[in-house]
């Protein structure tokens, strides 16, 4: 159950305490300690194998936490506890608090056998039992904001990576979701197609929307984040004001990092 | 490639003038092969034709014969029979493979080990001297005990000997299926919040089915075929009604050639019926390839578009 009234406000939207994982013999999240307020737009920079998609899964339990706690909106994710133990939560529970996130993937996967309504209204009409109409005219009204009003009864393989991801953006919106996960959501586009995808985006954090995002956009992390958290070797090292992480970044191994990728 | 200038052809032209002809290489080690090919062929026909011991008068009167028909509607059926049994008892076997249980995972594997690793006529064998091994059946339940000898009648024992086996092999098939299927769907529909039931049953089979299809069309049939073997525990299929037929007529090689035809009559219709079930499940995923009447009106009308998969 989610904390309501004006307690809820006071409850950060995710609170990761301590959070672990590991892959085998290799720990690819050491102890991050990382909250996200509401309406509050997070961009998570680092070099690849830092840890930063790792702890994105775990929000949404697509990756089991094995150490520490990850909380999404006052509720410990995935898990309950009983006493001062974690339970972990069935796939129906699971399913049922993963309505409420929205995730955005590097490569898009959509659906290929549907069109793109189809893929839209799927989960809403699967997991939440909406109607037919309501899915339908909330989808419509979606793909309008995407700019995608158009391409509705198009199959995913017609358009181009750009449209496609907009697609899935508007696909986890439709949930109507109180947090966004983007997973590096322009690596897998040409570079004249990430524009629109970003316009999108910022939009989206414009209108209050919770997000965290991974990325390697600088310009974007600046711009549209509130606050940026820089990953290294499977820990926070610099979390801070986006513009000084950007432009003025304290940690020399962010310095390093940044002066790389400029 | 370097980077030379190309050729002046207007040199060319002008050296040449604009009337010359074109002639195409010649070919006549392909003229030659070919009418080999054709004198093979010739000789074959002819030879089956005058070859009295063809017997093709006998052919054509048992090819109507009401016992071939009625071996045609058991082969026919028990095929039918043994692919279900063999496709819904594959699609469990292959779920049991993916799970995470190590139990349930390693019961699949050795189903599967045991049922490819034998023959299938040995099986039907064991199956119809089951009561041999248990003469009563009672599945462990008490108080119930079933005359093994009445159970397994011949037919009983082919349709599990048969239909069995072929699970094993559509367990294989569906879950390369699957597999085939990129990880990244079932993360996208758990991250919207569809149960797992709800993923492989909404994302993940109708995409598996794509390369499901063909194999199973070859396995109807294969086992189509397959079912000959049950001549040898005397169920009266094609094979076998043939056989009986000629123990008494002494007809041996007409009558196999009458079993053959049926055989071949009825895997040209499944084969045309694979073509267009693929067709269906490939829908939406890439250019389809012309069917025959496409292609037949493509030949007949100059100009015509490039196919594009889909009936006018």
């Amino acid at each position: 159950m989610t904390v309501d009234g004006a307690a809820a406000d006071l409850v950060p939207m995710v609170r990761a305490e301590k959070v672990r994982k590991h892959f085998g013999r290799l720990e690819v999240l050491k102890g991050v300690d990382l909250e996200v307020q509401r309406g509050e737009v997070v961009c998570l920079i680092g070099p690849s194998g830092s840890g930063k998609s790792t702890f994105l899964r775990c929000i949404n339990h697509l990756e089991t936490v094995d150490g520490g706690r990850m909380w999404v909106d006052g509720q410990v994710m995935g898990y309950e506890q009983r006493g001062n133990k974690l339970h972990e939560l069935g796939d129906k529970e699971i399913c049922r608090r993963r309505t409420q996130i929205g995730m955005v993937f590097q490569h898009f996967n959509l659906f290929p056998h549907m069109t793109v309504l189809e893929n839209l209204v799927e989960a809403p009409r699967r997991a939440l039992k909406e109607s037919k109409d309501a899915a339908t005219e909330r989808a419509l009204g979606l793909l309008d904001q995407v700019g995608l009003g158009d391409k509705a009864q198009a199959y995913p393989r017609h358009l181009s990576g750009g449209q496609q991801q907009r697609v899935a953006i508007a696909r986890a919106l439709c949930m109507r979701p109180k947090l966004m996960l983007f997973d590096e959501p322009t690596s897998a586009l040409d570079p004249e197609l990430v524009g629109d995808v970003l316009t999108v985006m910022r939009d989206l954090a414009a209108s209050g929307m919770t997000m965290v995002v991974v990325t390697h956009e600088m310009g974007f992390a600046r711009e549209v984040a509130d606050r940026v958290a820089f990953f290294d070797a499977g820990q926070v090292v610099e979390v801070g004001p986006a513009q000084q992480v950007v432009t003025a970044p304290q940690h020399a191994r962010t310095k390093a990092f940044l002066a790389a990728v400029r | 490639m370097t980077s030379l200038p190309a050729p002046p052809l207007p040199d060319i032209d002008k050296a040449a003038g604009p009337d010359l002809t074109v002639v195409p290489k010649r070919h006549p080690v392909r003229w030659l092969t070919a009418a080999v090919l054709l004198l093979i062929g010739a000789a074959t026909l002819r030879s089956v034709f005058t070859n009295p011991r063809f017997g093709w008068d006998v052919v054509n009167t048992y090819l109507r014969d009401i016992s071939i028909a009625r071996g045609l509607a058991v082969t026919l059926e028990l095929t039918a029979v043994c692919m279900l049994l063999g496709v819904v008892l594959g699609v469990v076997l292959a779920v049991m493979r993916l799970s995470v249980n190590p139990v349930v995972r390693s019961a699949a594997f050795l189903y599967v080990s045991f049922f490819r690793g034998t023959p299938v006529l040995v099986q039907l064998l064991f199956w119809y001297n089951l009561a041999a091994l248990y003469p009563t059946l009672s599945f462990g339940i008490p108080g119930l005990s079933l005359d093994a000898n009445r159970m397994i009648t011949p037919l009983v024992a082919a349709i599990l000997g048969l239909g069995l086996n072929e699970a094993a092999y559509m367990s294989e098939i569906v879950r390369a299926g699957i597999l085939s299927v990129e990880q990244g769907q079932a993360e996208a529909a758990g991250a919207l919040g569809l149960t797992r039931a709800q993923t492989m049953r909404r994302v993940i089979l109708p995409q598996a089915m794509r390369v499901i299809i063909p194999p199973t069309g070859n396995e109807t049939i294969g086992m189509l075929k397959t079912t000959a073997l049950v001549s040898v525990l005397a169920v009266p299929d094609l094979l076998y009604s043939a056989q009986i037929l000629y123990s008494r007529n002494f007809q041996t090689i007409p009558l196999l050639i009458v079993a053959s035809i049926w055989y071949m009559v009825v895997t040209s219709i499944l084969t045309i019926g694979q073509f267009y079930v693929e067709r269906r499940f490939a829908r939406g995923n890439r250019t389809l390839p012309p069917t025959p009447l496409q292609r037949l009106r493509q030949m007949f009308s100059t100009h015509a578009p490039i196919a594009t998969g889909r009936q006018p």
